[in-house]
């Protein structure tokens, strides 16, 4: 984090000194979605606040930690292919998760098929490519999430 | 008051105005299981608005920085490897939900690009935006990040080859809706 921190204030200064005013437009282009996404931010933050209250760590743990096998994987793909998160929240909340005790396996697995499949979009993705052609790439997403989670959690 | 009312009623910060009420009424009434879900609110809030504004704001320089149309200009053309990597390197600039990416498939697809590349897009879309990099690798660090780019880019070329060995004869098309 603080690298990412210290690149994104020298790239400021070099872009600052090489086009100030492309600089202002690019800052208040992130800035505008930053709080484009501010509610969706505090409300992720809230439900995933009040979850981890309800749920005992234990559970959690038992449910989606290093030992919790082909259950927490399963459980780990299906919620990431239904869910809608944007990839701004994912990483957060990936972070909050990992902290939690949940291993790296079922991150990966969550945060790929959060990115590759979407179930809730399918409606949408079926008006361009057919309703075959996307239940196939959504299938063929979900097993490759599952693949590539399994083979992360061998290395972290 | 109707306008308070009907601004309440329109925001997007309706759970955000619940939540403080409900800490309000928890306070005065002891409530403690509220107790816990304020720690762990004001844990993650702290930790993430204090990074992601200089994260949008890198966003933000790298989009003026980094024009698409550049890359744009060679889709199409190429074939083969050379075109595959033109359109994963098209994806990596992008911003987006996955379902940004379809009419852009629908542009790649007039343009001649082949059913791999479409699928491959979509893939490298969906897993390899630069923009989501830069927050896996803040939140998640430079070693998970690297880890599964490297691992997850195998896998949608993979799955643009099967789309195109189990298409190639059908009469595929991209349909603009």
């Amino acid at each position: 984090m603080k690298i990412l921190l210290s690149l994104t204030f020298v790239l400021l200064i070099i872009s600052f000194f090489s086009d100030r005013e492309k600089t202002v437009f690019g800052i208040k282009k992130g800035f505008k979605m930053f709080l484009g996404l501010l509610p969706t931010i505090l409300n992720v933050l809230i439900l995933v606040s009040i979850f981890l209250s309800l749920v005992p760590k234990e559970t959690l743990i038992k449910l989606l930690g290093k030992n919790s096998g082909i259950t927490g994987i399963m459980i780990a793909a299906v919620l990431g292919s239904i869910a809608l998160i944007p990839m701004f929240i994912t990483y957060p909340l990936a972070a909050i998760l990992l902290k939690e005790g949940l291993s790296y396996r079922i991150v990966a697995v969550f945060i790929t098929t959060l990115l590759m499949v979407g179930v809730l979009t399918l409606p949408i993705e079926i008006k361009f490519f057919g309703v075959k052609v996307s239940i196939l790439r959504n299938v063929l997403s979900f097993i490759g999430a599952i693949i590539i989670g399994l083979i992360i959690g061998l290395f972290l | 008051m109707k306008k308070i009312i009907l601004w309440i009623s329109e925001t997007e910060y309706i759970l955000v105005i619940l939540f403080g009420l409900f800490i309000l009424i928890s306070r005065i009434f002891n409530f403690a299981p509220s107790k816990i879900i304020q720690n762990n609110f004001w844990l993650f809030f702290v930790e993430m608005v204090t990074f992601l504004p200089f994260m949008f704001i890198l966003i933000g320089l790298f989009d003026v920085w980094f024009p698409k149309e550049k890359v744009e200009k060679h889709i199409g053309k190429e074939s083969g490897i050379k075109g595959t990597i033109w359109v994963i390197l098209l994806a990596m600039l992008q911003a987006g939900p996955l379902y940004g990416a379809f009419p852009v498939a629908y542009l790649l697809w007039k343009k001649g690009c082949s059913i791999k590349n479409i699928f491959i897009y979509l893939g490298a879309f969906s897993t390899l935006k630069i923009p989501a990099l830069t927050f896996e690798i803040g939140f998640l660090g430079l070693k998970f990040s690297l880890l599964r780019t490297l691992v997850t880019l195998p896998v949608f070329i993979l799955i643009g080859y099967i789309m195109e060995f189990y298409l190639k004869n059908k009469n595929f098309e991209v349909k603009q809706p």
